[in-house]
């Protein structure tokens, strides 16, 4: 390989300082509690890699996945991913239309066949021959079977690519599937949520640059270090449940003091994600912190779980000694192996 | 109504706090320090512990602020948000915090190192500034 192919010469090209890139490669590692050293032998690893060819097919979706990762703040860290790979097909962002970015995609997949990472989001609508969604006249489902067979592997981006999301609520009119109900003979990646914190879609991406490989994903496809923990384990009215103190309306004088939003239909304890610890809007907050329960939306078939406002039926006594040994636990087997919350951090940062 | 300050939300530690607001793990990082210095003495071998994925009360910061201290360097880098690098009074060991734009701290670590790597210049960036400097000077002799 010509040392002008790598990632860390076409990054200096961008200017982007080799400094800027290793503090984009341990805010990462950061992130995803990699080890310490990690960053260092990522952005190594990194500068030395080609830019990783990505294919991104846009299904039955609302563009959502796309803005929150396109439209953070500017410029940011988690944008500097778009220096790492090479985004050959994105039907939003491409400047190429009609033929010529069809043409483009043909191309990409030719070009980097066996290699490329396939990003989906959007269902795969299956019914009626997949006729609720087709793009340059080809069905979702027959497009995703084509680009699938040269991936080296899928990511599944949003809830909806991930588990079918809202286009898969009940009735379900256009039958539509996810990416995994479909791609059996791939590994495959959900980064769900609708939707996803734009730091886990750029985190992800950037440990498959730099491995090769996908992170360890839990029983439903999703990345352990960004999906590992509860809403609820890491809220920071969690101590309010602890002591029973619930608010009952959205006004009385419990909302008023930011008790527990269990009783008014918080999702958070049966919810996976790093909304609490990661946040929204570059760190501002997320929908507790602003006085709204969790909807749960990066559960599969969180739009059919009845009411966002009726209390969860789950006792979830049985949680609270766990996560209190889960912390101390983790501390105890060594402090650099802890990979705990960042939320308090967050609070320690606002008041430094 | 401005700011998220004026929202009436009581924030309360979930940690299990021993005393003054301190949840022990102050003493297992100040530990864990001295066995990775003993480390670097020994064989040369550098560490880091990462604070960000650490449960630490503002009250823990604050111990570990005034324990390590500010040693005689301080220095500022400022790409993409600024970073700071302070060494502490235990020369060796580095407070290194990394911002973003919005100066949201994005990664806080504690290295035990002669010096952290993001401040030495990297040697492509040395090799092409060399390059710079030679067709400056060739054509101030042009001149």
């Amino acid at each position: 390989m010509n040392e002008s192919d790598t990632l860390g010469a076409s990054l200096v090209r961008s200017g982007v300082s080799r400094r800027s890139f290793l503090k984009f490669c341990t805010a990462m590692a950061s992130l995803m509690a990699l080890p310490p050293g990690a960053a260092y032998a990522m952005a190594d690893a990194l500068s030395r890699a080609q830019r990783q060819s990505v294919i991104w097919l846009s299904f039955q979706e609302c563009t959502g996945c796309v803005e929150s990762l396109t439209r953070s703040f500017d410029p940011t860290l988690e944008q500097m991913i778009f220096e790492m790979i090479s985004l050959d097909y994105q039907e939003t962002l491409q400047a190429a239309s009609g033929e010529a970015a069809e043409l483009a995609r043909v191309e990409a997949m030719k070009s980097s066949y066996g290699k490329y990472l396939l990003i989906v989001d959007g269902s795969i609508p299956t019914k009626d021959g997949g006729v609720y969604s087709t793009v340059a006249g080809v069905s979702n489902y027959d497009r995703l079977i084509e680009m699938a067979k040269g991936a080296a592997a899928i990511v599944a981006v949003g809830t909806c690519s991930s588990y079918g999301g809202i286009p898969h609520a009940n009735p379900n009119p256009t039958g539509a599937v996810s990416v995994s109900d479909i791609i059996k003979d791939k590994p495959v990646m959900n980064v769900p949520g609708c939707p996803p914190i734009p730091s886990v879609i750029a985190g992800t991406l950037a440990y498959f640059v730099t491995y090769g490989k996908l992170p360890e994903l839990d029983h439903i496809g999703r990345p352990k270090v960004f999906y590992a923990d509860t809403i609820h384990d890491r809220c920071y009215r969690r101590p309010f449940y602890d002591q029973g103190k619930f608010a009952k309306t959205f006004d009385d004088e419990g909302a008023r003091n930011g008790w527990c939003l269990y009783e008014l239909g918080c999702k958070g304890p049966t919810t996976y994600n790093a909304c609490a610890t990661i946040k929204w809007n570059g760190g501002v907050s997320y929908p507790i912190e602003s006085g709204h329960g969790c909807l749960g939306c990066s559960e599969p078939n969180f739009w059919d779980n009845g009411s966002f406002y009726r209390p969860l039926s789950t006792p979830l006594a049985s949680n609270t000694h766990i996560i209190a040994a889960g912390t101390l636990g983790g501390i105890a087997a060594g402090v650099v192996a802890a990979g705990l919350s960042r939320k308090h951090q967050t609070h320690i940062g606002e008041e430094k | 109504m401005n700011s998220l300050t004026h929202i009436n939300i009581k924030v309360i530690n979930p940690l299990p706090c021993q005393s003054a607001g301190l949840s022990g793990n102050t003493d297992a990082i100040l530990h864990e320090i001295l066995a990775l210095l003993e480390a670097f003495v020994a064989t040369g071998q550098t560490g880091a512990i990462d604070l960000h994925s650490l449960p630490l009360t503002v009250a823990d910061y604050e111990v570990l602020r005034t324990t390590l201290g500010d040693g005689e360097v301080h220095a500022h880098i400022n790409v993409i948000g600024k970073t700071e690098v302070r060494e502490t009074l235990y020369p060796g060991v580095w407070w290194l915090t990394y911002y973003n734009m919005e100066e949201d701290i994005v990664a806080d670590l504690l290295e035990v190192t002669t010096i952290p790597e993001i401040l030495k210049s990297p040697a492509e960036d040395v090799r092409e500034g060399l390059a710079c400097l030679r067709d400056l000077t060739g054509a101030v002799t042009m001149m």
